[in-house]
C-alpha cells in the first residue's frame, strides 16, 4: 500500500514529477484566474448591498483561503516530518511557509480595503480579524525558527512541532464569526447550508478560490525543485543532470 | 505501522489534543473579552462597564433614524429584537449604515441611559445578490410575513 | 469605461485591493523563477569546471 507513497517520498522522483506536472498547473492557473477575475470584474452583477465594493471579494476570499489552506498543508507535511521523518515533507513545508504568509497578509490588507468603505473601520480587534493577524504571527514564527536553527535535523522537528501546535489556530479563524460576536460577517459559502451567494456571483469566486490554489501548487513545486536541487547538489542524480545540463 | 511510529503519531496526537483543550480553556475564560460588543439586552441588563467606554451592537430599530440639531448629529433606536436602547452620535456615518442593518457603536452610556456615541460601524450579513434578486425576495418575503406574522421576526438575527 | 474604472466610487478600495493582489502573487512567481535560476546557474558552473 505505501509502495507509490515511498516512491513519491524520494526527492528524486518528486522533482522529476514536479517538472512534468507545474508547466500544466501553470497554464490551468492561468485559465482559471484569467476568466475568474474578467467574470468578477465584469460580469458579475452589482451587489444589492454592498454595490461595486463587493468585488473585492474575488481577491479577499481565495487569499483568506489559501492562507488556511497552506497552513494546513504544512501541518499535514510536518506529521509527515515528525512520525515518517519524511525528507520531501519538510521540504514541502519549508517552501510553503512564505507564500502562506504572503497570502495572510493579503488577506488581511484586502480585508482592511474592503472594511473602511463597508464597515466604517480599517481594522477591529474582533475574534475573527485578531486570529487571522495571529495566523500570520505563527508564519512568521515558523519562518524565524527555521532560519535560526542549523541542524537539519533540529530544525525539521523543532518547526514541525511549532507548526503542528498552531494548527489549534485554524478552527478558531474559521469559526470565530460563529463563536463569538464579531464585525465580521458569518461564512457565505463554506456552511451546512446552501451558499448565500448568487451563482452569478459563486461562480467567478469559486474559479478565483480555485485558481489560486493552483497558483500556490505551481509556486510550491517551483521552490521544491529549487530546494531539491540546493540540498542535494552533492547527490549523485543531481551531478549527472548537472553534466547531462537538464537540471 | 511500525510501533515506534505508532507512538509518535500518538505523541503528536495527544500534544495538539493538549494545546486544544488549553486554547479551549483560555477562549472559555475569556470569552466575555473576546466578544466584541454588548447587544442592548446585556446593557439593560446592567453587564456593561459603568462609566467606561464600552461596544454595543444591534439593528437600527425601523423608523427609529432621527437627524437633530446641525444635522450631523443624529439619534437611532438600536434592537436586539428584545431590548432597545437610544443612541446618539455626531458625525459621519459609514455607506452601509440603514434602518434594519446590523450596526456597532462605541461610546459611553451618559446619566439618562442613552448611549452616546463616539463611533458607529456598520456590519453587513453575509448574502451577496443582484439587486433584481433581492427586490424579488424582499417581496415574496413581504407576503409570506403579512400571512403568518406581524412584526417579521424572521429580520437578520444578530449573536 | 470611466463608469468600469470608477466602481460605484469604491474605486480608491478595490482597484488597491487587485493591484497588491497582483503585487503578491507576482512577487511570489518572481522569487520562484529567480531561485531555481541561481541554483541551476551555480550547479551547472560546478558541473563544467569539475569536467574540465
Amino acid at each position: 500500500m505505501f509502495r507509490w507513497f515511498h516512491k513519491l517520498a524520494s526527492t528524486r522522483n518528486f522533482y522529476r514529477l514536479a517538472e512534468i506536472l507545474a508547466p500544466w498547473l501553470a497554464i490551468l492557473c492561468a485559465i482559471l484566474l484569467g476568466v475568474g477575475l474578467f467574470q468578477g470584474l465584469f460580469v458579475a452583477p452589482t451587489d444589492y448591498e454592498q454595490g461595486e465594493s463587493y468585488r473585492i471579494i474575488f481577491v479577499h476570499v481565495p487569499s483568506a483561503w489559501l492562507s488556511l489552506f497552506i497552513y494546513m498543508t504544512m501541518a499535514f507535511c510536518s506529521l509527515l516530518v515528525i512520525v515518517w521523518k519524511m525528507k520531501l515533507a519538510d521540504i514541502v513545508a519549508e517552501v510553503s511557509a512564505p507564500v502562506g504568509a504572503s497570502f495572510t497578509f493579503l488577506a488581511l490588507a484586502t480585508g482592511s480595503l474592503w472594511g473602511k468603505p463597508m464597515w466604517g473601520t480599517w481594522w477591529e480587534w474582533d475574534a475573527r480579524l485578531t486570529s487571522e493577524l495571529i495566523l500570520l504571527f505563527i508564519y512568521i514564527g515558523y519562518m524565524a525558527l527555521r532560519a535560526s536553527i542549523d541542524n537539519p535535523a533540529t530544525r525539521a522537528r523543532a518547526s514541525a512541532i511549532l507548526a503542528l501546535v498552531g494548527v489549534v489556530n485554524i478552527p478558531i479563524i474559521k469559526f470565530s464569526v460563529d463563536w463569538w460576536n464579531t464585525l465580521h460577517q458569518p461564512a457565505s459559502i463554506m456552511k451546512f447550508d446552501k451558499p448565500s451567494i448568487h451563482p452569478t456571483m459563486l461562480q467567478p469566486l469559486l474559479l478565483c478560490a480555485l485558481g489560486f490554489t493552483v497558483f500556490y501548487f505551481v509556486v510550491m513545486l517551483l521552490n521544491t525543485r529549487s530546494l531539491i536541487l540546493e540540498r542535494e547538489s552533492k547527490s549523485s542524480w543531481v551531478q549527472e543532470r548537472a553534466a547531462e545540463g537538464r537540471l | 505501522m511500525h510501533p515506534k511510529r505508532k507512538q509518535k503519531l500518538i505523541l503528536v496526537g495527544l500534544m495538539v489534543g493538549a494545546v486544544a483543550v488549553a486554547a479551549g480553556f483560555i477562549l472559555t475564560a475569556f470569552k466575555s473579552n473576546i466578544q466584541l460588543f454588548f447587544t442592548p439586552t446585556e446593557v439593560a441588563e446592567g453587564k456593561v462597564p459603568e462609566g467606561a467606554e464600552f461596544k454595543v451592537g444591534g439593528l437600527v430599530a425601523a423608523n427609529s433614524v432621527k437627524r437633530v440639531g446641525d444635522g450631523l448629529t443624529v439619534e437611532f433606536a438600536l434592537t436586539d429584537n428584545g431590548q432597545t436602547i437610544p443612541v446618539r452620535y455626531t458625525g459621519i456615518l459609514p455607506d452601509l449604515f440603514r434602518e434594519g442593518q446590523g450596526t456597532v457603536s462605541v461610546g459611553k452610556l451618559d446619566e439618562n441611559g442613552v448611549f452616546v456615541a463616539d463611533r458607529v460601524l456598520a456590519k453587513h450579513d453575509e448574502n451577496y445578490m443582484p439587486p433584481e434578486v433581492a427586490e424579488a425576495l424582499n417581496k415574496t418575503k413581504a407576503v409570506q410575513q403579512a400571512k403568518t406574522q406581524p412584526y417579521g421576526a424572521d429580520t437578520v438575527q444578530m449573536q | 469605461m470611466t463608469e468600469f474604472l470608477s466602481m460605484g466610487g469604491y474605486a480608491v478600495y478595490v482597484w488597491p485591493s487587485f493591484a497588491l493582489t497582483a503585487l503578491v502573487t507576482l512577487a511570489n512567481l518572481y522569487f520562484a523563477l529567480h531561485r531555481r535560476k541561481k541554483v541551476v546557474a551555480r550547479l551547472q558552473r560546478e558541473a563544467s569546471q569539475s569536467a574540465t
